[in-house]
């Protein structure tokens, strides 16, 4: 429990680098290390699925650097299957947990959750420190386990990011990559677990008690919900995984039997027979499955759920519109989290699962469908008939509605056990979720970052190199990850470092080349990214106004950068909802949250009535 | 202590002092209401907390339960332990020291410090207790032979009395944190509502390690 501190007007940053800049208790300093850890993170796994590419499409093909830097791995240059295992093990962890759990959330939810309800800081500003520097741990920990993997094949461990037992509870014995790395993995992902779950607690906790006066539940921005269900969903979610992790290291160092099934053979070793691989019984490796997805699934929401709140928001601000169906939007945001927790099996079809049950995950699964179209159609009627404003941020919240269309339609069809069974060990599936939770995700973070960059920074990032960003990446993301699809229903099995022994595949060869030259272009245009971000930071145009978009949150209203404590000791007060533009009778096309009611609403509609006002819109 | 407030500019927000009147120490006074934001509150911040805290810690244990449950209809190789009887100590001393806390909190409403200090630390060496029976019936076990991977029984009896006697320990230290507090408090409003409501949260959280507790020894040696 912290005490942040007691009864002062305006708190004043402190002034020693460490406290300012490393240790700092300021959710804005948290927020932006969270945003670099991202930022460094998205890096390593780039470079992996670029290698992964590579492998892929030149099977046999000898790079020489690879050899230098891992003569182990790729003995003279030659990437061995071992070697393309870890790296799709690697790139899926750090992806999905130290990049869409880290920026999403920790990153601008950290930033803007307390600014956009008015609050000072965070509830508990020392767990929140705590919360970024266990994440940071578990980031360093995965890092070790790239070089430590106990193996000279490989670059960490080999389990993908599901590591699924029994082979990954058995230890080294079980092969390359099942030593030291995987335990190192366990270590790393518990590590997350509990940052998470830090970090959580202090979202949920001050989105309950801080809100600053009139700010309702029903005033608040949607990247507030988006961000507050994100909480909840890890808060839930991220145990069950520290329960299954738990477990999975005890089998692996203290010979239990969790998930070890009995009369299990091994690299030519019975279960009992040798001390590598003590007597193991009755264990189920289902029950890991059970376990992770349990955790897997809302995993997926927790990432993709603050690109939806960034979404609504941006596409509001650049059409100059309410957001349509304010309160269906809350409410959808909130269905698809509730009904995150009961489709995990969804993940298990060919686990050998009752069809009954297949059949109840299947239902409920496909009924996702309805808030997510909720979501979609709304963002269309939000974007209709606005005087739409084409800046970067709102370029890439269109295209995150984009992509969760392309992406969330193949889950329909993955959706159903029966056409599952068939396609699941097949190319579809990592070109549906890389579409719909990977790269959608990371639009609305870019989306993100373009919007809030000339608040947290004080200058804007460059527009033109910003949409060419925009475009190559876009048409970049589609090349890619389409062509999937097509590859998946042709029968090519994913995780497979090469197919060169598969001759009905080989007509897929131009594609796979296709999709690899793309991936290439895409990741280096993500360097123009990266560029622009560190050139704006020093050079780019200084903002001249405390709310260069003419958005109406409260994040616009105070001083750019924020000061310490937000709004320089007075809290703002809180008269509307979050989206009024385009108000009938106001004076400019938008009003902000903190102004009053007399500008254009008769007096005594609107205070206490949440967003009841707000229904102007249609 | 101040009796009754009149108007205290509080860290975020204003705390209207009429609603406030009392004895000062902000017990369920959840209020704030419209004036003081929907729940700008200081103090209920720690009562929150307690209990977003409570639903991560019950997930934890549900997933161990979930897979104690699949795990004893895995396979026939489920050989239940005998329960070590210094367990009904256990339970007795945690029991104990629930109703310990409780006068504690009764006696910071009095605003007696000393007596509130006093029954802290009989709650918290209660707790230590409670962890010494635990680590004496794993050592009975041990004498027994019954080791963590002898049985999956035993792996969960090792297992959930660790998991749930670490945040028993992190319950004991946030006791230890409240009599520092106590200690160390200032007399301002914001200061003693925020004391209480650490008190609260910390009860909260103790109450239900307590009913945690009975749950698991249910769970181990009663549910077939």
């Amino acid at each position: 429990m912290s005490e942040a501190h007691a009864g002062a007007h305006a708190h004043h940053a402190p002034t020693g680098f460490i406290r300012k800049y490393i240790f700092s208790l300021d959710h804005k300093v948290i927020g932006i290390q969270y945003i670099l850890l991202a930022l460094v993170a998205v890096l390593v796994g780039m470079v992996m699925s670029v290698l992964m590419r590579m492998n892929l499409s030149w099977p046999g093909t000898s790079w020489p650097i690879l050899g230098t830097l891992f003569p182990g791995g790729a003995p003279g240059g030659h990437m061995g299957p071992e070697f393309y295992l870890s790296l799709v093990t690697m790139h899926g962890t750090i992806m999905v947990f130290f990049v869409l759990t880290t920026a999403p959330q920790g990153g601008f939810g950290n930033y803007f959750l307390p600014i956009q309800i008015g609050a000072e800081d965070m509830a508990f500003p020392v767990l929140n420190m705590m919360s970024f520097w266990v994440t940071f741990v578990g980031f360093v920990v995965i890092l070790a386990a790239i070089f430590f993997s106990g193996s000279t094949a490989t670059v960490g461990p080999i389990g993908g990011w599901t590591g699924y037992a029994p082979l990954s509870a058995i230890g080294k014995i079980a092969g390359p990559g099942q030593g030291l790395g995987m335990d190192l993995w366990i270590i790393s992902i518990a590590i997350f677990c509990v940052g998470s779950l830090l970090g959580a607690l202090n979202f949920i906790t001050t989105l309950l008690n801080m809100r600053t006066k009139g700010m309702t539940l029903m005033r608040m921005p949607l990247t507030c919900w988006a961000w507050f269900t994100t909480a909840v969903l890890a808060l839930l979610s991220f145990p069950v995984l520290l329960g299954g992790g738990i477990l999975l290291l005890l089998d692996r160092m203290a010979g239990t039997s969790f998930f070890i099934p009995g009369g299990l053979y091994v690299s030519g070793v019975l279960s009992g027979n040798s001390p590598d691989f003590p007597l193991h019984t009755g264990g189920s490796p289902i029950l890991w499955q059970h376990l992770f997805w349990f955790f897997g699934h809302p995993e997926v929401y927790i990432a993709i759920l603050p690109g939806m709140g960034a979404t609504s928001h941006i596409l509001s601000t650049f059409a100059r519109k309410p957001v349509f169906g304010y309160r269906a939007m809350v409410f959808a945001i909130f269905a698809i989290g509730l009904l995150g927790f009961f489709v995990w099996g969804h993940h298990m079809f060919i686990s050998g699962m009752s069809p009954y049950s297949a059949i109840a995950f299947s239902v409920l699964t496909l009924s996702i469908g309805v808030p997510s179209a909720v979501k979609t159609f709304n963002w269309i009627g939000t974007l209709w008939g606005g005087r739409i404003r084409f800046t970067t941020p709102m370029l890439f919240a269109i295209g995150f509605a984009s992509l969760f269309v392309a992406g969330g339609i193949s889950g329909l069809i993955l959706g159903q056990s029966s056409l599952d069974l068939a396609m699941h060990d097949t190319y579809i599936v990592p070109g549906h979720f890389h579409l719909v939770m990977g790269v959608a995700s990371i639009f609305g973070m870019f989306a993100a970052t373009y919007f809030w960059f000339p608040k947290m920074f004080g200058r804007m990032m460059s527009e033109k190199l910003g949409k060419f960003h925009f475009w190559i990446t876009f048409v970049g993301v589609y090349a890619i990850f389409i062509p999937m699809h097509v590859m998946g229903i042709q029968g090519m099995p994913r995780r497979y470092s090469e197919f060169t022994e598969y001759r009905f595949l080989d007509s897929l060869r131009p594609l796979v080349i296709f999709v690899t030259i793309a991936a290439i272009i895409t990741v280096i245009v993500q360097l123009v990214f990266y560029f622009n971000f560190v050139w704006s930071l020093f050079r780019g145009q200084k903002v001249t106004s405390d709310n260069p978009w003419e958005a109406t949150t409260l994040e616009w209203v105070t001083s750019t950068p924020p000061p310490h404590d937000n709004f320089g000791g007075h809290l703002p007060t809180v008269y509307r909802g979050p989206y009024e533009f385009a108000v009938p009778g106001a004076p400019k096309d938008y009003m902000m949250q903190t102004e009053p009611h007399d500008a254009e609403v008769p007096a005594g509609l609107g205070e206490g009535t949440g967003n009841g006002h707000n229904g102007h819109q249609h | 202590m101040a009796t009754t407030v009149t108007s205290t500019e509080v860290i975020g927000g204003t705390v209207s002092g009429g609603r406030r009147s009392g004895n000062g120490n902000g017990f369920r006074q959840d209020g704030g209401g419209r004036e003081g934001g929907p729940m700008h509150d200081p103090a209920a911040r720690y009562r929150i907390g307690a209990w977003v805290l409570i639903a991560s810690v019950v997930m934890l244990f549900t997933s161990l339960s979930s897979a104690y449950i699949v795990r004893s209809a895995s396979a026939n190789d489920w050989q239940p332990i005998a329960m070590p009887r210094v367990l009904w100590l256990s339970s007795a001393l945690i029991l104990i020291s629930s109703i310990t806390l409780e006068v504690s909190r009764r006696s910071l409403k009095q605003q007696l410090d000393s007596a509130y200090c006093r029954w802290i630390l009989l709650t918290g060496l209660l707790g230590l207790g409670f962890l010494g029976s635990q680590v004496f019936a794993w050592r009975q076990l041990v004498r027994q032979g019954v080791y963590l991977a002898v049985s999956p029984h035993s792996s969960f009896f090792y297992l959930l009395t660790a998991a749930h006697g670490l945040h028993l320990l992190g319950g004991i230290l946030a006791l230890s944190y409240l009599v520092v507090r106590t200690r160390k408090r200032r007399d301002t409003f914001e200061g003693e509502a925020r004391r209480a409501g650490a008190a609260d949260a910390v009860s909260i959280y103790w109450h239900f390690m307590d009913v945690l507790w009975i749950y698991l020894f249910l769970l181990l040696f009663f549910w077939k």
